[in-house]
């Protein structure tokens, strides 16, 4: 991701503070915990022009969240730095697409890929085709689309571990969907479903890997 | 089959994770509950994309139900005053044992020691039938669905297709034993026939009936129900008396909000642009259907439902079954491994509330958060962020010793500091080591997890954390590099 947005020319900052944004914690039901992550994302990343985020949940959790996490914890003055700094968040591909207005960012990569639409990019975000219209604009791509684009993988936090098995079956018809595709590789705006797309993937030797978005993007002719 | 009670009762169901194991093992269930949300699924969004205005249409569905459970006292009097004037009798029923009581007592006075019944999920979630027959009355379900499985000794598995878990083949040996017709074919039209002439001879002889209620409408005092086959027309017309049961959620403020409701519906339920059967009935007419009518008003913790804020929303569903369609763990379960007749997401978290939160609390864990449920709701329930909530109420019913929560107040620790997120980093780089093998690639996997954390590597390996972490990447090449 720094690869490509410097590429593009932009100025990327790495705010050593920051840790986790408190999706897992909110979503299995622990909600004190992660309410101090709110100041400490604010107070991290408060005069950024933009903050671009490599995954599409985490992004989901702070603007369907955040206001809310931010009025139960009552300080006028975060709820108003939350209020600022939401519109300036953008996960990667939709920075791209809707903030930078860009499809082409000079990437080349020579194979055949799927792309998985994550719940929360898809729904919470409303990324729509943006991740697509960025790959199909990547040179030497073979981009085949996947049956059940907007069937979740079955991941869903702690889901995967509290309902183990029905997380299985779900990532079972996922990755069956992702080798009808014929895919060398499995890509998405999202690090934790492509870690349970892989395990599985990894888990049966199909030689199908999978890679981030970003990484796509990032990858360049080598210039002899 | 044997005489024990076949219910789906939350109070005695296992918890959601062991019962959708046993359910995962049935093959035959599995390709039968996809087949037919898949088909369900796709005449939905036919008919939803046939109208520009579907986005509008389900906010005027959300602001009608939030208005009227924002005022539900207020309309429900309307509506008894207005049932009462018409020529109804309305009860009201504190709880499940209540209702029951009510229901049975109404069939006694009527004469009968039968009645003939509309599909009704309320009826379901008290478990009627099973009261009548105790009190030595016999109820025969009507609908095609429910008919099969009373025939069955089964249990409903969705709300609006409570049958959706058998196939063609499973009901006509349901027919062919229960009504003993061994040369029964398996064609669609020869069970359909089967049913018609089991059910014909029930509609003509028996005198009461009994009905759920789609809508109670306060300004009329009408009841509304929408179905497909027949049967429910046949229940409200033809028997001397009739008795509808209904949670105090059904109540719709106008008339003219079934405008609304009448489009949502049937595109959401069953991929159809309209019902072909829809009963209005208001009171009681000389010469013309039921000349005894009742109404059961029956609370049975929606109250407390609606008490709560958050949850509240819950209450506004109008039960067509479009988040059990749309749900992928729902596709991979089926219905009865969520322990209530309220299945899917809806279930996840209907159920919990109705329960008070004393039962079902691995209901709101069943959900992976994708959201598809929300995205067809017609009355637009956010039902991730009442699953989120609900998750937050078990929580804080667990015990602070508990292993999770103490867990979870670690990683809480740690994700607060940057000094001890670096440390966990280190540290799992150390810890995991044991547990890492190489690949041919050279690359480090885990592929056996210890404790709870085994659940993930039952199908699925880890790969090992990276040499180098982005931090330190970013700390080495220096912000600004190139």
């Amino acid at each position: 991701m720094v690869k490509v947005l410097e590429r593009l020319g932009h100025t990327v900052e790495f705010p050593a503070g920051q840790t986790c944004c408190g999706q897992m914690h909110w979503n299995t039901g622990y909600q004190a915990e992660p309410l101090p992550l709110v100041g400490q994302f604010v107070s991290q990343f408060k005069g950024a022009e933009a903050v671009v985020v490599p995954s599409s949940s985490c992004v989901a959790m702070m603007r369907d969240h955040y206001p809310k996490m931010a009025a139960e914890i009552g300080d006028a003055k975060l709820i108003k730095d939350v209020e600022e700094l939401l519109p300036r968040v953008f996960e990667f591909s939709e920075f791209l697409t809707k903030r930078l207005g860009l499809e082409d960012v000079g990437a080349y990569y020579p194979h055949r890929v799927t792309y998985h639409a994550s719940c929360h990019g898809l729904r919470n975000l409303g990324l729509g085709d943006g991740p697509q219209r960025l790959l199909k604009a990547v040179r030497g791509i073979d981009l085949v689309e996947i049956q059940g684009l907007e069937q979740c993988c079955g991941f869903g936090g702690t889901f995967a571990i509290k309902n183990a098995d029905v997380s299985s079956a779900m990532l079972a018809e996922k990755t069956t969907a992702v080798l009808n595709t014929g895919a060398e590789a499995c890509t998405a705006c999202d690090n934790s479903c492509l870690m349970h797309i892989q395990g599985a993937l990894h888990r049966q030797r199909t030689g199908v890997r999978t890679v981030h978005l970003a990484e796509i993007l990032a990858s360049e002719e080598a210039v002899a | 089959m044997s005489a024990k009670l076949h219910v789906l009762d939350p109070t005695t169901s296992p918890s959601f994770p062991v019962a959708a194991k046993t359910m995962l093992g049935n093959t035959q269930l599995r390709k039968n509950v996809r087949h037919a949300t898949e088909v369900i699924q796709n005449k939905r969004a036919r008919v939803v994309s046939e109208l520009p205005d579907w986005q509008q249409l389900r906010e005027a569905g959300r602001q009608i139900r939030t208005h009227t459970m924002a005022n539900l006292d207020f309309y429900l009097e309307e509506f008894e005053r207005n049932c009462t004037k018409a020529g109804g009798v309305v009860h009201w029923a504190r709880d499940a044992a209540e209702a029951k009581q009510i229901v049975t007592a109404l069939v006694k006075a009527s004469g009968s020691d039968e009645v003939i019944k509309v599909k009704s999920m309320t009826t379901e979630e008290i478990h009627l039938n099973h009261a009548l027959e105790a009190a030595g009355i016999r109820a025969y379900e009507t609908d095609l669905a429910e008919l099969i499985l009373q025939l069955g000794h089964d249990m409903p598995s969705h709300i609006v297709v409570p049958a959706l878990h058998k196939n063609r083949q499973q009901i006509r040996e349901i027919f062919q034993r229960e009504m003993n017709l061994p040369e029964l074919g398996e064609r669609p039209q020869d069970l359909a026939d089967a049913a018609r002439r089991f059910l014909r001879e029930k509609f003509l002889r028996v005198k009461t009936a009994v009905s759920g209620a789609n809508f109670l409408i306060a300004e009329t005092g009408g009841v509304c129900i929408i179905e497909s086959e027949g049967n429910g027309r046949m229940c409200v017309t033809l028997p001397e008396t009739l008795i509808t049961i209904a949670g105090i959620d059904k109540v719709l403020p106008r008339f003219q909000d079934l405008e609304v409701m009448l489009q949502l519906i049937p595109r959401s339920a069953t991929g159809e642009r309209m019902n072909p059967y829809n009963s209005i009935w208001t009171g009681v007419h000389e010469g013309d259907g039921p000349r005894t009518f009742h109404v059961v008003l029956m609370d049975n913790a929606r109250t407390e439902v609606l008490a709560d804020e958050e949850g509240r929303q819950t209450l506004n569903c109008v039960r067509c079954g479009a988040c059990q369609n749309a749900c992928p763990v729902y596709r991979q379960t089926g219905g009865l491994a969520y322990g209530s007749v309220y299945a899917g997401p809806i279930g996840a978290i209907l159920t919990p509330q109705l329960q008070q939160m004393h039962h079902a609390q691995s209901l709101p864990y069943a959900s992976s958060l994708c959201g598809a449920c929300y995205e067809v709701c017609p009355v637009k329930i956010n039902i991730p962020e009442v699953l989120i909530h609900l998750r937050h109420k078990v929580v804080e019913q667990k015990d602070t010793l508990d292993a999770e929560a103490l867990a979870m107040k670690a990683m809480g620790l740690i994700f607060r500091s940057e000094r001890r997120f670096r440390a966990a980093q280190r540290l799992g780089r150390i810890a995991e080591a044991p547990l890492v093998r190489k690949d041919g690639q050279g690359s480090g996997w885990i592929d056996r997890l210890p404790g709870i954390l085994g659940g993930w590597t039952q199908v699925r390996d880890l790969q090992q954390m990276p040499k180098e972490t982005f931090r330190e990447w970013w700390e080495k090449r220096g912000s600004r590099g190139k």
